[in-house]
């Protein structure tokens, strides 16, 4: 790469090989990247983030490909990026999102990148959260981001998106799966995909249901809506009601408050992977050998030897 | 610069729809810890140039059997060169005459991988490529 000056450069005005080559930089966790993010921060924040995330195979890049086909109708930009899972065995990974929107390519106003999870668990890549940046600073108007297929668990997305989509399909299981933690609780926005199927009905009424029975205020509400991607119906409701949900944020201050969470949770992220690489740096894997000897023997505890560590730590930090 | 991932686009250029070598091959890249991005049945060659600028690979790998290949490989090419993307190396396979395969090369493309060719013998091709 040449100068960061010059590449910044090059991707604010949308150039989208460099856009692609930034994000390679930030997926190889190369210390360019990071002088790249630091000069075009000023830049970043215009655009609104829209995370998409729900079961494998519940319609979400085909809803994803419908859904910037309208934002596209109304003259806006979309950057996407597309989440699949990398093997844990291979570090290899099949990234097929781009199938389900094939005519999106052609088009100028929309950059797609698609990437694997690279071992991060909670259905992002670590270097998800960078690559929103360089869109963002290269004047898209909105940012979609579409996870990995999630289970029950995966909600690093409400901590890199304004808006987020649940997208269910019909057929998944009974209520008490509405009753349950974890993703039920991160959606702005429910959608149920699918909807010429049968069930589908009766799955957006036990959603409606769970809210109901939840703690939100009866305006604060997340709707919940029926779409069939695949034809696109219901596809431009849930642009407006998205839109609605940012609108409503953005005047009530919740917008704001919300980016000030995710900063600082951003901030905290950083901090302890640094904090993990160099303890990675100070101990060596012998002294961990030896110690986990004395463990597997019972003439010490985790807790004992952790303690020595982090004493060891501190003293070499000093 | 740190490590750097195979990152591949596996395409299928033209109007075929057989697609069990493409993704034979996808799979065998994947397993051999490689980033695959499959692009799916009947692309055009801008399309697959743009894709793989926006995906910032270093290989496109082509897989044709209509016949089309003498047309559509050397467009995916020139259209790279155009975009100034020559340094993403392109390789093809399918049902291709041998007779084809030294005016495919003279465009461009770097092999071609016929019927019956081990899947480690296209890694190894790769893996030779990535370590210049």
């Amino acid at each position: 790469m040449n100068n960061i000056q010059e590449f910044s450069k090059e991707i604010k005005k949308g150039n989208k090989r460099f856009i692609a080559k930034a994000i390679t930089l930030i997926e190889n966790e190369d210390k360019q990247a990071t002088e790249l993010i630091n000069s075009l921060y000023e830049f970043c924040g215009n655009a609104k983030t829209i995370g998409i995330t729900g079961p494998p195979g519940a319609g979400k890049s085909t809803l994803v490909g419908e859904l910037v086909k309208h934002i596209r109708s109304l003259d806006k930009t979309c950057g996407l990026i597309l989440v699949d899972p990398s093997s844990p065995f291979t570090g290899g990974a099949i990234l097929g999102d781009r199938i389900r929107m094939p005519e999106l390519t052609n088009d100028s106003g929309v950059f797609i990148r698609s990437m694997g999870t690279r071992g991060s668990l909670g259905g992002l890549a670590k270097a998800t959260r960078d690559s929103v940046k360089i869109l963002d600073a290269s004047g898209y108007d909105y940012v979609i981001i579409e996870t990995v297929g999630i289970g029950q668990a995966e909600t690093d997305i409400v901590q890199t998106a304004d808006a987020v989509v649940v997208v269910s399909v019909p057929g998944l299981g009974d209520h008490i799966q509405t009753l349950k933690a974890g993703i039920m609780e991160i959606a702005d926005l429910f959608v149920v995909n699918k909807a010429d199927k049968d069930g589908a009905p009766k799955t957006a009424r036990e959603l409606r249901l769970m809210i109901e029975m939840s703690n939100y205020a009866v305006e604060e509400r997340p709707p919940v809506l029926l779409t069939d991607a695949l034809s696109g119906t219901g596809i431009p409701e849930l642009f407006t009601k998205i839109e609605a949900f940012i609108e409503n944020n953005l005047k009530s201050g919740k917008f704001e408050s919300r980016r000030k969470e995710q900063l600082l949770f951003e901030i905290q992220d950083i901090l302890d992977y640094n904090v993990k690489k160099y303890i990675k740096t100070k101990i060596d894997k012998d002294f961990y050998k030896s110690k986990v000897e004395e463990i597997f023997n019972r003439e010490t505890t985790p807790y004992v030897v952790t303690e020595e560590l982090f004493n060891i730590l501190l003293n070499k930090g000093e | 610069m740190s490590e750097r991932k195979v990152r591949i686009l596996v395409a299928k250029p033209g109007l075929d729809g057989h697609d069990r070598g493409a993704k034979v091959v996808a799979r065998a890249l994947r397993d051999a810890g490689m980033e695959v991005i499959y692009t799916g049945l009947r692309q055009t060659p801008e399309q697959i140039v743009r894709a793989a600028i926006q995906e910032d690979v270093q290989f496109i790998g082509l897989s044709c059997l209509s016949g089309a290949h003498n047309h559509l490989f050397p467009k995916v090419t020139s259209l790279l060169e155009e975009s100034g993307a020559d340094d993403i190396i392109v390789f093809g396979g399918g049902v291709i005459p041998s007779d084809d395969i030294p005016f495919l090369k003279e465009k461009g493309i770097k092999e071609i991988f016929g019927p019956g060719t081990g899947t480690d013998k296209i890694i190894n091709f790769i893996n030779s490529l990535c370590d210049e």
